[in-house]
């Protein structure tokens, strides 16, 4: 394998699956220029006139949209771990003989090792996407075909958009649709919200089709999926299990020392005067971010601010806020729980994004870079304050990026994370996969302190009267060794076989990830 | 013929757990230490575990058997605890402790009368709660030998206590150790007393005589490990006798630092049960309060059981204050911001209190025997509670630190 050190010191193959890779070259300094893709034209002629696509059932609209051996499909993770559509859809390719799939989705979930199955019998050739938990695993170990490409959400756009990554089907999971393709999340018994992910695959797939389980009369409204994109439509009894799709309630942290971060994080927001009338911030549906959000809540009313948007993957409590007035928009890019489902449905203030409007790198600019503050989590971060949140310590790849990679271009970047987990090391000496260069991350905070970016004297200096502790990443470090007992051994990893490579938000290679010897 | 085998194991397991780890051990008549070592954490420190081990087996003379580790991502002093325990109950005459380099962050010492407004009770044979406790700034942590942990692990909690005092930070936190009921407690005390533990809570103390006893057989711990700083008793009043003795309790020991009360078997004791108001134990709060400032040292009250409550728990401080208390026990971290919150002085406190720390202070300078704001004499006592005060406000940051400028 051809392999040349990239801007950030990291090995990365020049080819991967037959492709030509680009390394990376520094933030914001690849700049690509030409043409975005070009779908092929269609014609109304094709389409029945009476807007009617409804075909029999799955199979039949893979046979008409040409299936063929070696394909790309994609699929996407608004059903999260309820997704029972992606399982049947590989079963049919399955029971169609096809082979050699390359499996384009925008996120994985554990109920997803159902494909192991195919990655092994060589329908599945391989993963671009993410590749969490079993399927991780399974590629950690060599056992996938290819190799594996990570992207973030915007970078997924950024892949389709600019041509990196031509999807011959996208089978579009739709909790309620309408004959002609119009298909939205935020109804049907399958509510997920928004189906902002799949927007990419509905403008630039060669064919695409929208599965639902909620068929309704034309028209769907609102048609979060334009119809006018959509080549079929199933009918389906059911995509999957509703109580996976998004949980009844999430579940603020009742870890002390998770709760310790959170209010950490929120003071830290207080006390360098990010949080004033007209902010904006995002947090995760994670148990430290909801507690975060919960603890700037309290902060927020007291001294009566009002937030002008946070950003979601939406929740209960955020929906809360925007509800007591304390924000006065959701700009929402997943919804978590059902109170999210409902207010996406219900409250013109809860908008739902797409990785197009808020991540991708190749527009003439995202929302990302105009939140104020973002809280995020991370498996490892270094005593650069380069962060990883795709591996584990021991060379395991367990995680995708997610907006991760995108969220971090905020102005201000909080990473909350304990200093180790049991005993698991999280601050580091140098991470085991490049996922975030330090330069674009400000805050580490930790239940036994924070550490602040020197890079941010501003920070800096706006905290010089805060009673928060404010510590040296190294001191850190060491303190971490001490209580885990020594330095953590590197993991056995074969620097000979790559099984993963992860992209920047730009497309180009940021680092590699290695075969981990069992 | 075989002889009998001696197989034994320490440490729980199953999915759930977590910063634990299990031993088994079988000893063997030849054939050299075969360790099976299984670890969340293998990459990273499977082979300093197994270093820890093979090093333990040598210093134990353990020279054939069969090691089993199951380790759920446990801190190095806990593995050595769990393997100490499985080594000695299956040589229960191995005298031998394996002791690790105590950590230089654990020297610090404290004070008789240092403040002891939270203690935060940590089960002792839990060792997942032990490494951040002291992240939350409690004024005392207390590992707790006595009713968290069950009968058949004491002997493991006693080396896990024992481990935990010498390698865990609790980042000033005064350390604490509850010891079993007399006479079972006595055995605990050869496990904490060389490692710096600061104050050893004697539990269901109903006289001055097992005060005494503890104080005995510290003395004689100090003595043959040459511990020389000093090392303070707080006994809980549990019980009906033990309220009616609590001034002799009190006074048994000059090392006595505070005396505190236990409800939960009091209530029990007298046939009760707890209620929100409380009217059932208020004689016995206000006894060990009476008690413990007649010999002058800190009264100090009970938990409060429902950690979800916080504002309940709030409320109960208050009460405690006002009947005389000065320190609260918790069972959860999120309970000590608010006790310490609740304990604070109130600023019409903290006014008064200024005033009469200034005017001792000026009575200092012009070398006056009398301290005096007009024409009111104030007496040394109220002088020492003014100072307290102004301590609690400096520490709660109600105040800054020049404010007598102010």
């Amino acid at each position: 394998m051809n392999l040349l050190k990239n801007a950030a010191g990291r090995l990365v193959p020049l080819e991967v699956n037959g492709k030509e890779q680009i390394p990376f070259k520094g933030i914001n300094k690849f700049k690509p220029t030409g043409n975005k893709a070009n779908p092929p034209i269609r014609s109304c002629k094709d389409y029945p006139a009476n807007g009617n696509k409804v075909v029999k059932d799955l199979q039949t609209a893979l046979k008409i949209a040409g299936l063929k051996d070696g394909m790309t499909i994609s699929t996407h993770h608004h059903l999260r771990n309820g997704d029972a559509l992606t399982n049947i859809l590989f079963d049919t390719i399955k029971k169609m003989r096809i082979k050699n799939i390359r499996w384009y989705p925008s996120a994985s979930f554990p109920v997803h090792s159902h494909l192991i199955k195919y990655l092994k019998d060589g329908t599945i050739h391989h993963i671009e996407g993410s590749m969490n938990g079993p399927l991780g695993e399974f590629t950690s170990y060599g056992k996938m075909k290819g190799v594996g490409v990570l992207r973030s959400h915007g970078g997924r756009y950024q892949a389709v958009q600019d041509g990196d990554v031509h999807i011959d089907l996208a089978v579009i999971a739709a909790p309620t649709a309408d004959s002609f393709g119009n298909a939205t999340g935020d109804q049907g018994k399958s509510a997920c919200g928004l189906l902002g992910f799949a927007l990419a695959d509905s403008e630039y797939a060669d064919r695409v089709i929208v599965v639902t389980d909620n068929l309704v009369p034309f028209p769907c409204v609102p048609w979060q999926i334009q119809g006018n994109n959509v080549d079929h439509v199933v009918q389906v009894e059911s995509l999957g299990d509703p109580a996976k799709i998004v949980s009844g309630t999430t579940q603020v942290t009742k870890s002390p020392d998770r709760l310790l971060i959170a209010e950490y994080v929120a003071k830290f927001v207080e006390d360098s005067g990010i949080m004033k009338d007209g902010f904006s911030f995002q947090a995760g549906a994670g148990g430290t971010a909801l507690a975060f959000a919960l603890f700037l809540k309290e902060k927020m009313k007291k001294k009566s601010i009002k937030a002008r948007f946070v950003r979601g993957g939406s929740t209960k409590y955020l929906v809360e806020m925007l509800e007591e007035g304390l924000t006065e928009y959701i700009l929402d890019g997943q919804t978590f729980d059902l109170e999210g489902v409902r207010s996406m449905h219900e409250n013109v203030n809860h908008v739902n994004t797409s990785p197009f409007t808020s991540y991708n790198f190749h527009g003439k600019g995202n929302f990302a870079s105009m939140v104020d503050a973002v809280v995020l989590g991370a498996t490892e971060v270094d005593v650069n304050f380069n962060a990883n949140v795709v591996t584990h310590s021991d060379g395991l790849l367990l995680h995708g990026i997610g907006g991760w990679q995108n969220c971090l271009f905020s102005k201000c970047t909080i990473l909350a994370i304990p200093s180790f987990r049991d005993r698991i090391p999280v601050i580091v000496e140098k991470v085991t996969t490049l996922v975030g260069p330090g330069e674009l991350i400000d805050v580490i905070a930790t239940e036994r302190g924070l550490c602040i970016n020197p890079r941010r004297k501003d920070l800096l200096k706006s905290l010089k009267n805060s009673s928060l502790p404010i510590i040296n990443i190294k001191d850190l470090k060491k303190e971490v060794n001490n209580i885990c007992g020594g330095k953590p051994a590197k993991p056995k990893l074969n620097k000979e076989k790559i099984v993963a490579i992860i992209k920047w938000v730009d497309g180009t290679v940021l680092d590699s990830v290695y075969q981990v010897i069992e | 013929m075989n002889s009998r085998t001696i197989k034994s194991s320490a440490g729980p397991k199953g999915d759930s757990i977590r910063s634990d780890c299990y031993v088994e051990l079988e000893l063997k008549e030849s054939g050299g230490i075969k360790l099976n070592l299984q670890s969340k954490v293998e990459s990273m420190y499977g082979e300093s575990i197994r270093k820890l081990i093979l090093d333990m087996s040598m210093f134990f003379n353990l020279k054939n058997a069969k090691i089993k580790v199951e380790d759920y991502g446990a801190l190095p002093y806990t593995i050595a605890a769990r393997f100490e325990t499985a080594m000695k109950r299956a040589m229960p005459r191995t005298k031998k402790e394996y002791l690790l380099t105590f950590s230089k962050k654990s020297n610090y010492k404290t004070t008789k009368d240092r403040l002891r407004r939270s203690r935060l009770y940590l089960p002792g044979n839990e060792p997942k709660y032990f490494i951040n406790a002291g992240l939350h700034q409690s004024d005392g942590l207390i590992l707790d030998l006595e009713d968290s942990v069950s009968p058949t692990q004491k002997n493991a909690a006693q080396l896990l206590v024992r481990n935990a005092l010498r390698s865990v930070d609790f980042y000033g936190g005064e350390r604490m150790v509850r010891i079993n009921q007399l006479p079972k407690g006595l055995d605990d005390l050869k496990y904490i007393v060389p490692h710096n533990v600061h104050v050893i809570l004697i539990p269901k103390c109903e006289s001055a005589k097992q005060v005494k006893r503890v104080e005995e057989e510290v003395k004689k711990i100090k003595k043959d490990k040459r511990v020389k700083s000093e090392i303070y008793f707080m006994p809980i009043i549990e019980s009906a006798l033990g309220v009616i003795k609590a001034f002799e309790i009190a006074s048994a020991s000059k090392n006595n630092c505070a005396l505190a009360i236990g409800l939960e078997d009091y209530t029990a004791d007298i046939g009760t049960q707890r209620t929100e108001e409380g009217n059932e134990s208020f004689f016995a709060r206000s006894m060990v309060v009476n008690a413990a400032r007649a010999v002058g040292i800190q009264p100090i009250d009970t938990v409060y059981s429902d950690v979800s409550n916080m504002d309940g728990l709030r409320i109960s401080v208050f009460e405690a204050k006002s009947l005389g208390f000065e320190g609260k026990g918790c069972i959860h971290p999120r309970q000590v911001k608010v006790v310490h919150e609740a304990f604070a002085p109130g600023n019409e406190e903290i006014d008064k209190a200024q005033k009469i720390v200034l005017a001792f202070e000026e009575a200092e300078k012009k070398d006056l025997g009398v301290v005096s704001i007009g024409s009111k004499m104030i007496d040394p006592p109220v002088v020492k509670r003014a100072q307290k005060t102004i301590n609690l406000a400096l520490m709660n940051k109600q105040i800054s630190k020049d404010w007598r400028k102010q």
